[in-house]
């Protein structure tokens, strides 16, 4: 048994048949794990089945093969532990703002009175700058407003861990900047460990402690794992002056410009260990780098890699 | 803007009304006779003579008849004689408890059918052949079997305002959006608190589509099923006036029926506004 507060092993998905012909797995042997803390974003194209990996661990979508253990135990089925923010926000209409956070709140502490239900909504719905807006139906409320009663809503639940499916994808750059910004004081006030999906680059790099690339799918794989090692205190505002920063940048970029479809196949196991995929801290020197993200275990493996880049 | 809208539409509604009352005033105006010159007026009448009537009711008469059971709704001079207030009662009684009793078990059933995607394929055959039936083809088995012409009424309310009721609750549980259904699994919320708090709002302008419908029907059908089992209510009005030959009061009745199942639709319309919610 690992030590991590997350541990995920040889995950696989295969969806059911189409019209008798078999699906390809839309990813295999995914390997990772997260601490206690950790902001881990997963950025990949389309298809290579980031969504589902986030379904199973929200207890949504059963995997075809391997486990995923949250705590020491193994995840089965939807959990109060985990808090999830959907990409389309799913607040119920014919409820307020209040009521929405409140039924979730209701969920998990059904022997709260009402006044301390409505109290303690009421602190997670300021804390995203909805104080005024406590008694309105979503429909009143634009885009960016709705996705923080949802951020609000899983908050509120103090979950053991957050995961973000894409939270921010169908909000214009503005209101999307804004947000990030508080999700990133939020989750540095509050140390919460989170796992989030984005197709964003400078969204991963603005929040992440490390980032998952994944390859495409199918077959998809957890190609390298990325270390921001730029201080935890950055901001929107400050972080394009950070020497790293277009480095680490240029590194996510990269991947999924040209090396993202090349980790399937038997070519690319001769380089590539799924169960233990290279860490690498482009943000830091490149030389360096290499040499200090190489496992004590995989080293042969681990320059290969590097030699490939 | 809006109400002046609305104040024209009422002018040509009343312009229209006026209309159709002239043309039916003239259509049924009382003609007179050419031979005049006979003595006898009761003579001319017996040979088809004299004030020859068109048989149909003009609408002065039609208005006498609204006047006369408007003005006292609710007498009772014998089973054969009622007020149109206590004959709309009783037909408004049995649609209501055949009603109710259709959505005790739509609800319910419908439910559990949208819940689950076997169950609704299991229904499915039984609905689909059940829903065509016209109603008043149960009648002689309800009144073979139940053996009371009151009750046969009420079942056959109860059978005509099931299906849409059962099918709508159906559709619109089985299609309460997978977002709100997996908020409700990851919050662990237990079956009966997903199903009130979540599944039921949800589907609730559906479901109140499919009882709205029903009533429709319901009012429909309680005229023709109160014709057949006669004894109270509006249907056995109009059955019992037209055997009376009293033409003026059938024509009443129509109107009444129309009124009042404008209304019973306005309700459901409301109650519709009420649970209907915005994205």
């Amino acid at each position: 048994m690992s030590t991590h507060f997350l541990t995920v092993e040889s995950l696989k998905k295969v969806f059911p048949a189409t019209n008798g012909v078999a699906n390809l797995p839309v990813f295999d042997d995914i390997n990772f794990h997260i601490d206690k803390g950790e902001f881990v974003c997963i950025v990949g194209h389309s298809g290579c089945g980031k969504t589902t990996i986030l379904n199973v661990l929200a207890g949504l979508d059963e995997a075809s093969a391997g486990e995923a253990f949250m705590d020491g135990r193994e995840v089965r089925g939807p959990s109060l532990d985990r808090g999830v923010v959907f990409q389309s926000h799913a607040l119920m209409p014919w409820m307020s703002v209040l009521g929405n956070v409140a039924f979730a709140v209701k969920s998990k502490w059904p022997d709260w009175s009402k006044q301390k239900i409505a109290e303690h909504c009421t602190g997670y719905l300021e804390m995203v700058g909805l104080g005024h807006a406590i008694h309105k139906k979503p429909a009143e409320l634009s885009g960016g407003m709705k996705q923080r009663v949802g951020i609000a809503r899983a908050f509120a639940i103090q979950p053991k861990m957050l995961l973000l499916d894409e939270p921010f994808g169908a909000l214009d750059a503005l209101t999307r900047g804004t947000i990030q910004d508080e999700l990133l004081k939020i989750v540095q006030a509050t140390h919460q460990t989170v796992f989030m999906i984005t197709h964003d680059v400078d969204e991963a790099i603005l929040l992440a402690d490390k980032i998952l690339l994944m390859s495409n799918g199918p077959h998809a794989k957890i190609a390298e794992i990325v270390e921001i090692t730029m201080p935890r205190n950055r901001t929107r505002q400050g972080i394009h002056h950070d020497p790293q920063y277009y480095k680490i940048r240029n590194h996510l970029v990269d991947f999924l410009v040209n090396r993202s479809k090349t980790y399937a196949g038997a070519e690319a196991e001769m380089f590539h260990d799924a169960k233990n995929p290279p860490v690498v801290r482009p943000g830091l020197e490149g030389d360096l780098a290499a040499v200090v993200a190489m496992p004590a275990d995989k080293p042969v493996q681990q320059l290969k890699q590097v030699v490939n880049q | 803007m809006n109400s002046k809208l609305t104040l024209k539409a009422a002018f040509i509604s009343l312009m229209m009304l006026a209309v159709f009352l002239g043309a039916w005033q003239l259509a049924t105006q009382p003609k007179e006779s050419v031979v005049q010159a006979s003595a006898d007026s009761e003579y001319a009448a017996m040979m088809g003579k004299g004030k020859e009537q068109s048989g149909f009711p003009t609408p002065g008469m039609v208005g006498k008849s609204f006047v006369t059971y408007l003005s006292d709704p609710f007498y009772d001079k014998g089973p054969n004689d009622k007020g149109i207030g206590i004959q709309i009662a009783y037909s408004l009684g049995r649609v209501a408890l055949g009603f109710l009793l259709a959505t005790i078990i739509a609800l319910p059933v419908g439910f559990m059918i949208g819940m689950s995607p076997l169950l609704y394929k299991a229904f499915d055959p039984f609905i689909q052949v059940l829903k065509p039936i016209s109603p008043l083809a149960w009648m002689p088995l309800a009144l073979y079997s139940l053996k009371d012409s009151d009750i046969s009424g009420i079942f056959v309310i109860f059978i005509c305002s099931i299906w849409p009721m059962l099918i709508n609750t159906a559709f619109g549980v089985s299609s309460v959006r997978r977002d709100w259904i997996n908020v409700a699994r990851t919050l662990e919320v237990n079956p009966l608190r997903k199903a009130f708090l979540v599944i039921l709002p949800a589907a609730a302008p559906t479901i109140l589509t499919g009882m709205r419908i029903s009533m429709g029907i319901a009012w429909l059908v309680i005229v023709a099923a109160e014709m057949l089992v006669g004894g109270t209510g509006i249907g056995y009005f109009v059955w019992n006036e037209w055997n009376n030959l009293a033409l003026p009061n059938v024509i009443f009745a129509v109107a009444m029926i129309g009124v009042v199942g404008m209304f019973l639709d306005l309700f459901f319309g409301w109650l519709q506004k009420l649970v209907t919610y915005r994205e």
